[in-house]
């Protein structure tokens, strides 16, 4: 893998009717990368996609393409591609001709057409419906069109708009697999969109969070897990009980009264920070073995584990464990030092991390509500 | 019968009762005289008459000449317009919609003699040509003006189902186009102009039909002189001092045939996409 950085986006400014919707994006994506952007809807993930494949213009800033300024470059000159989230494949041609309409564009022979697009088709598994019209296919099917008929253009980049959100589970899973695989093979630069953190964790090699119009942090997979810089990250990537702590000195924090030692150093005395604990970081011991003390308020069966419910001081820590407790019950927990991660205060302190309004129904409610108006919002546009 | 098939019936009754009395009892006078002599017996005369008559064969080609002409012009100035207006933001896409239908609010006679007032000999524009020195023009009187009369009349029809298809094309297939490497025009032409294809055989067929059965205009704008098939139709059945409802009948029937035909032609073209046209098929 080549470390020749390919896209380079600096100070991207960018507002709607008055709305911020980019706020200084600055981002280098190196060639080869699977890099995918992620964050709640309207956070500026598709906005930033669209500037990149040259659909909307930037109020401010620039976009660098191996290492040329492609403001002015229009869409259809850039080499980069597009799949689109419903797809956009033309109803009015065949497998075949979606798939061979970047050649045909580009007037190239049609013999040699015709084999590049009998090869596409072999590669995302289409082979003999080169003749079926679109509206005949499954979702699955009309999505590896849109691969086929991305890719066959030999792109130096590729985006990928939301692609797998009109899949079903089953068949989300399967093209996260499968799309991982083509990147590697092609060798092609993949950048991601998705609102999905379990995707977003498991296909990426960097993974860019955002939310309103801004980089949060930009890290591996694993990083931006284990170590979140702000409580919205630490919230948006997996479950997390962030509480409040005081660094007492490099090493040791203060939580709930009680010191614990930790792995983070470079805090001031006293400083006020929030402090990460994982759901699945913490042991539930005899309470008298404990470092904290705390009464269980609820349980929920999930199949590999118990999610249980911890109320200490008023404060609903969320834990899971494969050992069973009942609710009303008097537990202590055990937290080892590199369980705990410290952030410094944001603006997103105090906002997350407590499971004290916590129900699985609401967070679907939530998500469903979410994802309704990011529909809408890409109807409009 | 079931109650629910006779309810049925009751409701259909009107509808149909209208469509004898309006549609089909009609039709069978024209065909009846169409195949009798002037006292009654059964006759192909007035057939034969009209194919082996040459002035109702210049009539004839003429009036399907100048439909051709006008169908054409008006998709040459419509699909553009169409385009335009599909292009500009919503409040001006209303805003010129109704400027396209605003002449159709005011009746075909009147619009039509209007321009006969402006055109004329001493007409609006040749005294204002005469005020600046100019001298006057004749515009009545040829084939032009009926021509441009029949495109001012029905280009509305043409516009609006062209509009109403492109419009329709969804927006991230033309990104998706210009994402493949086509610019604007490319995606005119390999994107939208198939996808509005539906619109334009509907406009064609909607501007070349009262096209070729146009009397009036020509009439008013030719002083009489130039004969559509309309107006020779409109001659046998009143205008003329010896009226002759069965070669007046014969031409309307052969007409229609003409219009039938060139329908289903037009419908060829279109098959299996008929759910995704815009506008109207007749």
């Amino acid at each position: 893998m080549s470390k020749e950085n390919i896209i380079e986006l600096k100070d991207i400014r960018m507002s709607y009717d008055g709305e911020t919707v980019l706020d200084g994006i600055d981002l280098t994506i190196k060639d080869g990368e699977f890099v995918t952007f992620l964050g709640p809807s309207g956070c500026g993930k598709t906005t930033t996609l669209r500037i990149i494949a040259g659909f909307e213009s930037q109020d401010s800033g620039d976009v660098f393409f191996e290492g040329k300024n492609i403001n002015a470059v229009p869409p259809h000159k850039r080499n980069i591609n597009t799949i689109f989230q419903r797809y956009a494949l033309f109803p009015h041609l065949n497998v075949y001709d979606n798939v061979a309409f970047g050649l045909k564009v580009k007037k190239t022979p049609r013999s040699e057409i015709h084999d590049k697009v009998l090869e596409m088709l072999e590669l995302v598994n289409l082979k003999g419906l080169e003749k079926r019209k679109i509206d005949t296919l499954s979702g699955g099917q009309q999505q590896r069109v849109a691969i086929a008929r991305a890719i066959i253009n030999h792109p130096k980049v590729l985006l990928l708009d939301e692609p797998l959100s009109a899949l079903d589970l089953k068949l989300r899973k399967d093209m996260q697999v499968e799309l991982k695989n083509l990147q590697k093979r092609t060798g092609i630069t993949f950048i991601f969109v998705t609102h999905d953190q379990e995707e977003a964790l498991s296909m990426s090699d960097t993974v860019v969070v955002m939310d309103k119009g801004k980089i949060q942090q930009i890290g591996s997979p694993a990083d931006i897990y284990n170590e979140p810089k702000n409580a919205f990250v630490a919230d948006f990537i997996g479950e997390s009980n962030i509480i409040d702590g005081i660094m007492k000195k490099d090493l040791l924090v203060q939580i709930n009264g009680r010191d614990f030692e930790c792995l983070d150093a470079g805090f001031g005395v006293n400083e006020s920070v929030d402090v990460v604990i994982r759901p699945e970081d913490v042991d539930i011991v005899p309470k008298d073995k404990g470092m904290l003390e705390g009464v269980v308020t609820s349980v929920t069966f999930l199949g590999v584990h118990y999610e249980i419910i911890v109320d200490i001081n008023n404060f609903k820590w969320m834990i899971q464990t494969t050992d069973f407790h009942d609710v009303g019950e008097t537990v202590g927990l055990f937290i080892e030092p590199d369980a705990i991660h410290i952030m410094r205060k944001s603006e997103y302190s105090g906002k997350f991390g407590d499971y004290s309004s916590y129900s699985d129904e609401l967070d679907e409610m939530n998500e469903e509500a979410a994802e309704a108006a990011a529909a809408e919002g890409n109807a409009d546009d | 019968m079931t109650k629910a098939k006779s309810g049925q019936v009751a409701l259909n009754a009107p509808y149909l009762l209208w469509a004898v009395a309006f549609i089909v009892v009609p039709l069978i006078f024209v065909a009846y005289y169409a195949f009798t002599t002037a006292d009654g017996g059964f006759t192909f005369q007035n057939i034969i008459t009209f194919f082996t008559h040459k002035q109702y064969m210049t009539v004839f080609w003429r009036s399907m000449l100048y439909a051709l002409w006008a169908t054409l012009i008006c998709l040459l100035i419509a699909y553009p317009f169409a385009y335009c207006m599909s292009k500009v933001n919503m409040s001006s896409q209303r805003m010129l919609m109704l400027l396209v239908m605003l002449p159709m609010l005011m009746n075909l006679i009147v619009r039509t003699y209007s321009w006969q007032q402006i055109l004329e000999r001493n007409g609006l524009i040749n005294k204002l040509l005469e005020s600046i020195g100019l001298e006057p023009v004749q515009f009545l009187g040829n084939a032009g003006v009926i021509i441009f009369g029949m495109v001012y009349n029905y280009l509305p029809f043409m516009i609006l189902p062209i509009y109403s298809s492109i419009s329709k094309v969804d927006k991230s297939l033309l990104e998706a186009s210009n994402d493949l490497g086509c610019n604007a025009f490319g995606t005119v032409r390999r994107v939208i102009l198939p996808m509005s294809l539906p619109g334009i055989l509907s406009g064609i067929t909607m501007v070349f039909v009262p096209c070729v059965s146009t009397f009036y205009i020509s009439r008013q704008f030719s002083d009489g002189n130039i004969k559509m098939i309309g107006d020779v139709i409109e001659d046998k059945f009143y205008r003329s001092s010896v009226p002759d409802y069965n070669i007046g009948a014969t031409i309307s029937l052969v007409l229609m045939l003409i219009i039938l035909i060139s329908l289903a032609v037009v419908n060829k073209f279109s098959d299996g996409d008929d759910e995704s046209g815009g506008g109207v098929v007749i």
